[in-house]
């Protein structure tokens, strides 16, 4: 597949800013083409992320499901330009009409937190634990929208109250080492909505709870996305996470996406071998006499990817043909892609 | 992957291990009653009462599965049942000694039949050690001569599918998450123990590879014939891998059962949410209101009574009160509980008649 010219950051700095397009806004929030991701230090390159196109439309919920390393986190952290100076960024973001990759500093300062807004797995690092919960509410608030001291804190409020934090005036002066694991991501996600973002990217933000909890935090963050018709971009490792929160699925496998659809389609009858394998190698429910379908071996080394489709070497499906280009991404049914030679499609083109 | 080596024989099941004293019907393990406060610092007189009286057996060739939220006291559970941690009180007995008592069996010796593996696969190995030096540890700290020391850990990384002659010379910082769980499995094994305690064995591991590991350790429990307590906070990896499951609460066992009972027909209503709790995997029957709400309670200050009582949708006055008997009310000798509504004398409005 020809990569279209590369446009890296400083090279757009200084280009203007385009108008949002506010026509199709509703359409698609989120535009992401061939994103890449290298980190270059001076050992190695890490090829994080390998051409990554995908769409999100407003009040849609997007899952990325991938395993340690599969450069899931780095995909999300890239739509917000949250990545460590030695990252270079490539490919095209688009959120809400506007260049993410070109935006001078400023702006980007604007849109983080206020258009896009992201939630951590680890709430105990991702909050300050010097101020009270109230305070860092307070702050996102102000910063954006210019409030007063005593309006941010009646609004941290019913921030409280919306994710459904019990006795919410107490929690307010609470700091974050007070509150109990599931408290403090209720009040990560308060923070995350106070400024009416269009679109929440969260980062396994479930992983770190217990089952009991879990599915609580799922279920708020459901029905906050349906309440406030954001978009959300939700990173898991965890198929049954996926099941309860997405509405499109994406697969990835060594920093490219190998299969994505509507979660029915693609968790009822995965077309990619990697999406089969995961699916079998996860325990739930199989019969106790007998071994788990494990993918055998491990994930490719990201610094020395292997020539062709990365899972080849894993892949009991595989061709000689594998080992030779990238497959090129197949659409079996309107609305999936598989990049698979094995997926039979009419027309071989891209889905996105 | 051949993880089990064509030349080794299977044991038969029925063959008796010399070291066995009790016989096949003497449980391996017995704990009665075990307790493990930690005192808080800044807080006189107060402790995280992390293990509560908690008693169970495990038996000869079985694998025990122990379930329950951060916090519950598996872990230290665990480290109670190798003397990691002395017991502030209760009872431990293997293969019919107790431990650690006049005339009993001896720590050092009890921890030549019994091993452990813990979940962080990377701090639990030592980073200024080949691994075939880690796993050679075992068996050179309990009397063997270095070559014959080495010749066990060559043989033992084999058996847990690394190549000795490849992977024996790495240092742990140059293997991936599941190559270190197998290296921690080979150094448990490695001086022949009859029981292993598994703390968390998959939970950091990929989906992918948490299925070799799992597969991996079925086939080396048939191989050696070996009895396992496996630790999780993962419901499905407990049921596909034990024969019975134990369920804990803020230090406290709530139930304890064949896995199966325990999946079909949980007893207790926190057994009952924890189960509920797990998504469905099926994005067309997704969970659309919590079992329970509210986090676990702190183990500092455990709630009266029950300690579930604060969460349970079904909690009365008398929860509150009294703790409940653990006990095998409905006719199952297997299959226990701890709860007011299925004690008839305790008063509970959903428990049966007497």
């Amino acid at each position: 597949m020809p990569r279209p010219a590369t446009c890296s950051i400083r090279a757009r700095a200084t280009a203007k800013r385009p108008m949002p397009d506010r026509r199709n806004g509703s359409a698609r929030l989120v535009e992401v083409h061939d994103l890449a991701v290298r980190f270059v230090s001076r050992e190695a390159t890490v090829h994080a992320v390998n051409g990554v196109s995908f769409a999100v439309r407003a009040g849609e919920v997007l899952c990325i499901l991938g395993e340690s390393g599969s450069g899931k986190s780095v995909t999300l952290r890239a739509l917000m330009r949250l990545l460590p100076r030695q990252a270079r960024i490539e490919g095209r973001v688009r959120i809400d009409g506007e260049d993410v990759l070109a935006m001078p500093a400023r702006r980007l300062r604007e849109l983080r937190g206020g258009l896009v807004s992201m939630i951590f797995q680890e709430p105990m690092t991702a909050l300050d634990p010097v101020y009270t919960v109230g305070q860092q509410i307070g702050e996102a608030l102000r910063r954006h929208t210019g409030m007063t001291r005593a309006a941010a804190r009646e609004r941290a409020l019913e921030l409280l109250e919306l994710v459904r934090i019990p006795s919410p005036e107490r929690r307010l002066d609470a700091y974050p080492h007070e509150l109990s694991g599931g408290l403090r991501q209720r009040a990560m996600i308060a923070m995350a909505l106070s400024c009416n973002p269009r679109l929440l990217l969260a980062d396994e933000p479930t992983t770190a709870l217990d089952a009991t909890v879990q599915v609580q935090v799922l279920i708020l963050l459901r029905r906050l996305q349906r309440e406030l018709g954001m978009g959300m971009i939700f990173v898991t490792h965890d198929l049954g996470v996926a099941a309860e929160i997405a509405d499109t699925i994406a697969v990835m496998y060594a920093g490219r996406i190998v299969e994505s659809g509507p979660v029915a389609a693609v968790l009822g009858a995965p077309a990619h071998p990697y999406t089969q394998g995961l699916l079998a190698s996860t325990v739930h429910g199989q019969p106790r006499d007998r071994d788990i379908d494990a993918i055998p071996g491990s994930p490719p080394d990201m610094r020395r990817l292997p020539r062709g489709c990365s899972f080849a070497p894993r892949c009991a499906q595989r061709l000689p043909a594998c080992h030779i280009d990238v497959p090129e991404q197949r659409v079996p049914q309107p609305g999936r892609m598989a990049a698979c030679l094995r997926v039979y499609a009419p027309t071989p083109s891209c889905g996105c | 992957m051949a993880i089990i080596d064509a030349h080794m024989p299977i044991l038969d099941p029925r063959a008796v291990d010399p070291r066995d004293r009790g016989g096949p019907a003497q449980p391996m393990l017995i704990a009665r009653d075990l307790k493990k406060h930690f005192p808080v610092k800044g807080a006189r007189g107060k402790s995280v009462q992390a293990v509560d009286g908690v008693s169970f057996d495990v038996q000869k060739g079985e694998t025990l599965g122990i379930v329950g939220e951060s916090g519950c006291g598996k872990s230290t559970l665990a480290r109670l049942l190798l003397h990691l941690i002395a017991p502030d009180a209760g009872e431990l007995v293997f293969d019919g000694d107790a431990v650690d008592v006049p005339n009993g069996i001896r720590v050092d010796a009890l921890r030549r039949q019994v091993q452990m593996v813990f979940q962080d696969s990377y701090a639990s190995l030592n980073p200024r050690m080949p691994i075939r030096d880690s796993v050679a540890f075992g068996p050179f700290i309990q009397g063997k001569k270095r070559p014959a020391a080495r010749e066990i850990a060559r043989d033992t990384l084999r058996k847990v599918g690394l190549d000795p002659e490849l992977f024996g010379p790495r240092y742990p910082h140059e293997l991936s998450g599941g190559q270190k769980q197998r290296v921690n499995i080979a150094r448990a094994l490695a001086t022949g123990p009859r029981m292993v305690i598994l703390d968390e064995p998959v939970s950091a591991l990929d989906k992918s590879v948490e299925a070799q590991v799992l597969n991996l350790l079925r086939g080396l429990k048939r191989q050696f014939n070996l009895t396992y307590v496996f630790i999780s906070h993962d419901l499905s990896v407990v049921r596909y891998i034990s024969d019975r499951v134990l369920v804990m609460y803020l230090g406290r066992v709530v139930e304890l059962g064949p896995a199966d009972a325990i999946f079909d027909q949980p007893q207790h209503p926190y057994t009952r949410a924890l189960l509920g709790s797990r998504p469905s995997m099926d994005p067309a029957r997704r969970i659309e209101e919590p079992p329970i709400t509210g986090d676990p309670p702190n183990p500092i200050d455990p709630p009266s009574g029950c300690r579930f009582h604060t969460r349970c949708p079904f909690a009365e006055p008398v929860c509150q009160s009294r703790d409940p008997v653990f006990g095998f009310w409905r006719g199952d000798e297997a299959h226990a509980a701890a709860c007011h509504m299925l004690d008839p004398r305790s008063g509970h409005s959903q428990a049966p008649d007497a």
